[in-house]
């Protein structure tokens, strides 16, 4: 049993929660940066970690740590108990209907790989044509592209409007039977957009499609439920989610995931080895190759249970009231323009500032302890869209306040002091 | 850092960022190259006319960067200009040290372009914007010696 230092929920109820206390939870909000208090607004890049975290990994080290699936001995036992037991609890957390359909991965990257990789070799041939949208992290492009350079896929690219609202229509029009899969992001890393996967899988699936979810920032602002959705893989990562790095998980469909063939070989992942033949387990332990991320899943679970109990629903209500805040806040000044607006967001916000370069701002924020992420976020062709190099941008995880907005207002100042 | 943070960015930097010299693509150069830096996206060709000596008649750049890339860009252009590619390799050498060692050893042989890129030479205080100093020098190196696209990677 892994203990949460938050012990009672907060009642969705009696939102907005105590942000005090979530904030007590995490050890490094506390140090100061350049001698000015931290003001951490970067949790799209990686979020902090509460100390439950921290003490899941330490016990784990010092009281239950071998490697898993080997020995015939306690220690044995008990890390496989808390490797096997992440596995569970992940599956619980997204509703996934069986333990075996999720595999551990290095993060939602490898994740996808895994999948262009093995479902690729089974179900992709030259002339099928697969769906992105514009808005993808280069983790969920360079894989399909290194799949259509070995096997002769077309890539089609489904656009969004200029607010970045992603466009069904034109998405509907790209959909035909020679459409087998489609690759998409739950929300935008740039531009905080919610895609409506509801209908992006319905559509999809009447055409016969599969359906890859990219929910690396999905599943920080939202209570995910594969089944409900009827994803075919779904792949996250768990720094994002308060959990350690060096952990991320793919879920798939069984029915998929049993014909597919591995993705690495090695250990764990055989039934029988000759040097003639080999014979593959079952899922998941088939596409999982060598020693796991153990502890890192040990971790993960620590994450999802701080995250239960705050409660997923209690977070996002609360990013929702900051990203209100901060696009007022910011749209008071003539020399910022938001990238970015859609109908439906989650707490990420974008800008540029007329007259500083996005590099240069985060350079001068920093010095005032805002952390905030420029540049072009690992989206080069969303950047290219809004005919952008960079921007800056914030984005928000359980911890933030509005004093963390106002710390990067109060920044931005000194920005144009400096540019002005 | 308030200190650390005026001495990156000094009224000179500034200027160069603001209104940059050579700020064009002339038809006539003879070498051009594409400099990108991963990190942040700028990207910035930087273009040079050689003559049959090796000497540099003209340099130029466009593209989009931060202030410090392109202030960089600018003032390098302006001081390549009449030097031939053996002196831009050893000037561009001593630049890096400047924006990367503490107590860079430098010779008497440019001092008066030296002078001029010192106000580079506040980056050293923030490693993650050395790339962003020395883009245009890599590129202008990588254009003359004949590779067409370069990374700061
Ligand atoms: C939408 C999206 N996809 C993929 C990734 C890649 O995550 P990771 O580097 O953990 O694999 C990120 C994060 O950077 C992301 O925001």
């Amino acid at each position: 049993m892994t203990t949460v230092a938050l012990k009672t929920a907060p009642d969705a109820t009696n939102y907005p929660f105590d942000v005090d206390r979530i904030r007590a939870d995490f050890p490094i909000l506390a140090r100061p940066v350049h001698g000015k208090p931290l003001a951490f607004l970067d949790s799209g890049a990686s979020a902090q970690k509460p100390q439950a975290v921290l003490d899941a990994i330490q016990r784990a080290y010092s009281e239950t740590y071998a490697n898993v699936h080997r020995g015939a001995y306690y220690l044995s036992q008990a890390a496989t108990d808390g490797y096997e037991g992440a596995r569970k609890r992940v599956a619980d957390y997204i509703n996934a209907a069986s333990a075996d359909e999720i595999i551990f991965t290095r993060n939602v990257t490898s994740a996808i790989n895994l999948v262009a990789s093995s479902y690729g070799a089974k179900f992709l041939q030259a002339g099928d044509e697969i769906i992105l949208s514009q808005m993808e992290h280069h983790a969920n492009i360079v894989p399909w592209q290194m799949l259509r350079d070995r096997i002769g896929i077309e890539i089609k690219v489904a656009p969004i409007d200029d607010r970045g609202n992603f466009l069904l229509d034109e998405y509907e029009k790209l959909l035909s039977p020679k459409t087998k899969l489609v690759a998409i992001t739950q929300v935008s890393n740039v531009l905080g957009t919610i895609v409506p996967l509801d209908d992006v899988i319905r559509l999809a699936h009447a055409q016969g499609a599969h359906v890859l979810v990219d929910g690396a920032q999905g599943i920080v602002h939202s209570r995910v439920d594969v089944q409900a959705l009827d994803a075919d893989f779904y792949g996250f990562t768990g720094h994002k989610l308060y959990g350690p790095s060096g952990i991320g998980a793919l879920y798939g469909k069984m029915e998929l995931l049993k014909q597919m063939p591995p993705y690495e070989g090695g250990g764990d992942m055989i039934e029988l080895v000759t040097f003639e033949k080999t014979t593959y387990r079952e899922p998941p332990a088939r596409f999982e190759a060598g020693t796991p991320p153990i502890v890192q899943a040990i971790g993960l679970h620590a994450a999802i249970d701080y995250v239960d109990a705050v409660g997923i629903e209690n977070v996002a209500a609360h990013e929702a009231t900051l990203l209100e805040y901060a696009t007022d806040r910011l749209s008071e000044y003539s020399d910022i323009t938001i990238i970015g607006q859609a109908d439906n967001k989650a707490g990420i916000i974008s800008f540029v500032m007329d007259g500083a370069h996005a590099h240069d701002i985060g350079t001068i924020v920093d010095a005032e302890g805002v952390a905030i992420r420029t540049g072009h976020h690992c989206a080069q062709p969303l950047m290219d869209r809004f005919d952008l190099a960079a921007t800056a941008r914030a984005s928000f995880g359980m911890y933030n306040t509005r004093a963390d907005v106002d710390a990067l207002l109060a920044a931005l100042d000194k920005v144009r002091d400096i540019f002005g | 850092m308030d200190d650390e943070l005026r001495e990156l960015y000094q009224e000179v930097i500034l200027d160069h960022g603001k209104n940059p010299r050579n700020f064009r693509a002339p038809e006539d150069a003879n070498y051009e190259s594409l400099g990108h830096n991963p990190l942040c996206g700028d990207r910035i060709k930087v273009f040079a006319k050689v003559n049959a000596d090796g000497l540099i008649e003209d340099a130029a750049f466009d593209g989009r960067g931060c202030a410090i890339s392109v202030a960089s860009a600018s003032m390098m252009t302006d001081i390549v200009k009449g030097k031939t590619v053996d002196q831009v390799d050893r000037l561009f050498a001593t630049f890096h040290d400047m924006c990367t060692l503490e107590d860079p050893e430098i010779s008497d042989e440019f001092s008066d372009d030296i002078d001029k890129l010192k106000v580079l030479s506040g980056v050293r205080q923030f490693p993650m914007r050395v790339k962003c100093a020395t883009l245009a020098w890599h590129t202008i190196n990588a254009a003359v010696h004949g590779e067409e696209i370069t990374s700061t990677e």
